[in-house]
């Protein structure tokens, strides 16, 4: 007898569907923000709608915290799990208001007011709705109608929140005008989520967790950063690879303007307006922003070298080696990459396990993710 | 000037009547079937929308014999009469209702269906992640959503049960006051040679066409109005 673990999303979907095979099995935890990422077509959606009932592949599994949505004997249908679904094209019903839409899903009576439940007032408050109530959703813009989606399905308060690209049909402002609201979210609600996409700059702003597929079948699972910092997966020999990593803000400097974050193994000067000590943020450090020091640098103009361990190593094309880095004295600390040429590789004699200091050139400061923030970890 | 016959506007009421029953019993029957043939994937489905679309082309007459053979006394339309002691469907408002019903129906049936196609699945994916039940979803997404079809096939069918002529002959004749609806009547009066009557009966249906159509049309663009 297989165990049911609670507090965990676990999937195994596999089946035909037309031409397309599907195979693809995770189990990540039912908090947080999980990426579900990969290319278009390669089974993500069909992922997300297995989740949700709307397709149907026999043979397949489905547990939810603790719940089972799906086994052999098992099949609840959409409308008997307590998902909330988020579709690229934010398909708000034509002939009801706004209002009428965001309650449509909304349970009656005591269930409405439930210890927990996601309140309406807090909702129109969190995705911006208060003026829109009366409208009908031909009035609203791309972006107005995608917020009032996510806020239906928020209101029928589930216990998972499964959003298929909801950003990828609007336009640039769009985006940059809903992911706030998203941020918002994901700081304020417990709620787990389900995100796919096909932008890693939305997955880099927003997951915790994140499930990378490629033609049907998943190819890695973890926390964020261990995705991304994995040589084995596309994500890291990537030209534009990036690890991000969650900071606090510890202090600042307003004569020169300069933050101190703490990361998990170190600290990080950033040049960047006042924030509040304990505020927490994001960063993102690309692999080509990090260089790589034997001995702790002295007279130079980079702001910060860490101290870090080589965990592994592997080529990148012809010229290149990409290294695996932990942060820390004692090398537990967070991950980071760093892309160095192999002349330098062999000049500096550098090899796995090796203690060195990190030189981190840019550091990416995602804007604010809502005011109560907390670390997802 | 002579006065009108008395009984002249008994084949008014008798054809509203009529026209209303089979218009809600369409709509009562045309609409699980217009659901079904909108969302079922069986391969035999253009098969039964096939048989439904069928009145389109039929020659009336063939039609209303074949309605007369089924609801005679031998036919199986004779064997439900007698569980009332009746002999035959035919030649009754009953039999009439029942060949209404078979030849308006693809009147009623085809627009519905159009309609609950154009929604698409979507809506209805939608409701359900929403934990509406099928039921649910149906009454309160594909039915508003669906509206202009409803409207459309209502008309239709009305209009459509109001206007027919062979079939009413064939399976109704001509009973004062039980099978003798509007059109049979204006035929009779254009038989003996009684052409205000006819012109009275007749101008007055192109009238109420007129005014039916007209305020189904207004109706359709204010509430289109009231939903911007």
């Amino acid at each position: 007898m297989r165990a049911i673990s609670p507090r965990s999303i676990r999937g195994e979907f596999r089946g035909r569907l037309g031409g397309f095979a599907l195979d693809a099995s995770f189990c990540v935890p039912a908090t947080g923000i999980t990426g579900l990422f990969g290319p278009s077509g390669c089974g993500k959606s069909t992922v997300l709608r297995c989740l949700a009932g709307l397709q149907h592949l026999p043979g397949s599994l489905c547990e939810v915290d603790g719940d089972v949505w799906q086994d052999d004997a098992t099949f609840l249908k959409p409308h008997q799990r307590p998902i909330g679904y988020v579709f690229q094209e934010a398909s708000l019903f034509q002939h009801l208001t706004v209002k009428a839409n965001l309650l449509y899903g909304a349970p009656r009576g005591d269930a409405g007011a439930a210890a927990g439940a996601i309140g309406f007032d807090e909702v129109i408050e969190l995705l911006g709705l208060v003026r829109l109530l009366d409208r009908a959703p031909r009035n609203l813009s791309g972006g107005e109608r995608q917020r009032v989606a996510i806020g239906r399905a928020l209101l029928s308060q589930p216990k998972l929140l499964l959003m298929d690209e909801p950003l990828s049909a609007l336009d640039r402002l769009t985006k940059d005008e809903i992911l706030p609201f998203l941020e918002r979210l994901h700081a304020r609600l417990s709620l787990p989520v389900i995100y796919v996409s096909h932008d890693m700059t939305e997955i880099e702003r927003l997951a915790d967790h994140l499930i990378l597929m490629r033609a049907g079948g998943v190819i890695g699972v973890g926390p964020l950063s261990e995705v991304q910092s994995n040589p084995a997966l596309p994500l890291a020999t990537a030209r534009d690879a990036a690890v991000n990593v969650d900071a606090v803000a510890e202090s600042y400097d307003p004569g020169y303007g300069l933050l101190t974050l703490r990361i998990d193994g170190g600290r990080l000067l950033v040049p960047s307006p006042p924030m509040q000590p304990g505020e927490r943020r994001r960063i993102r450090i690309g692999a080509g922003d990090v260089s790589l020091a034997r001995a702790a640098p002295q007279a130079t103009s980079i702001l910060n070298a860490l101290s870090a361990r080589i965990v592994t190593t592997s080529p990148v094309g012809p010229n290149e080696m990409l290294v695996v880095l932990a942060l820390g004295a004692d090398g537990n600390g967070a991950r980071l990459l760093a892309r160095v040429t192999r002349r330098s590789w062999d000049q500096l004699q550098l090899a796995e396990g090796l203690d060195l200091f990190a030189q981190v050139k840019g550091v990416a400061l995602a804007p604010e993710r809502g005011l109560a923030g907390e670390l997802t970890k | 000037m002579t006065n009108l016959p008395p009984d002249i506007w008994q084949p008014v009421w008798l054809t509203v009547e009529l026209a209303v029953i089979t218009t809600v019993i369409l709509l009562i029957v045309g609409t699980p079937i217009a659901w079904w043939l909108s969302r079922s994937k069986a391969a035999w489905k253009e098969g039964v929308a096939a048989v439904v679309a069928m009145p389109l082309v039929l020659p009336p007459t063939v039609l209303g014999f074949y309605l007369l053979v089924l609801m005679g006394p031998d036919g199986p339309g004779g064997a439900l009469a007698s569980l009332w002691g009746g002999r035959t469907l035919a030649f009754t408002f009953g039999g009439l209702v029942f060949g209404s019903v078979i030849y308006s129906m693809p009147f009623v049936v085809q627009p519905i269906r159009n309609a609950f196609d154009a929604i698409g699945d979507r809506p209805l994916e939608v409701a359900a992640t929403l934990r509406a039940s099928p039921l649910k979803a149906f009454w309160t997404v594909a039915v508003p959503l669906a509206r202009p079809g409803f409207l459309a096939g209502a008309v239709l069918g009305f209009a459509h049960t109001v206007g027919e002529f062979g079939i009413v002959l064939m399976i109704g004749g001509n009973i004062p006051g039980r099978t003798k609806v509007l059109s049979v009547a204006i035929y009779d009066y254009v038989e003996t040679s009684q052409w205000r009557e006819a012109n009275i009966l007749a101008g007055g249906m192109a009238a109420f066409a007129f005014v039916v159509i007209l305020t189904m049309m207004m109706l359709e663009k204010r509430t289109a109005r009231i939903r911007q």
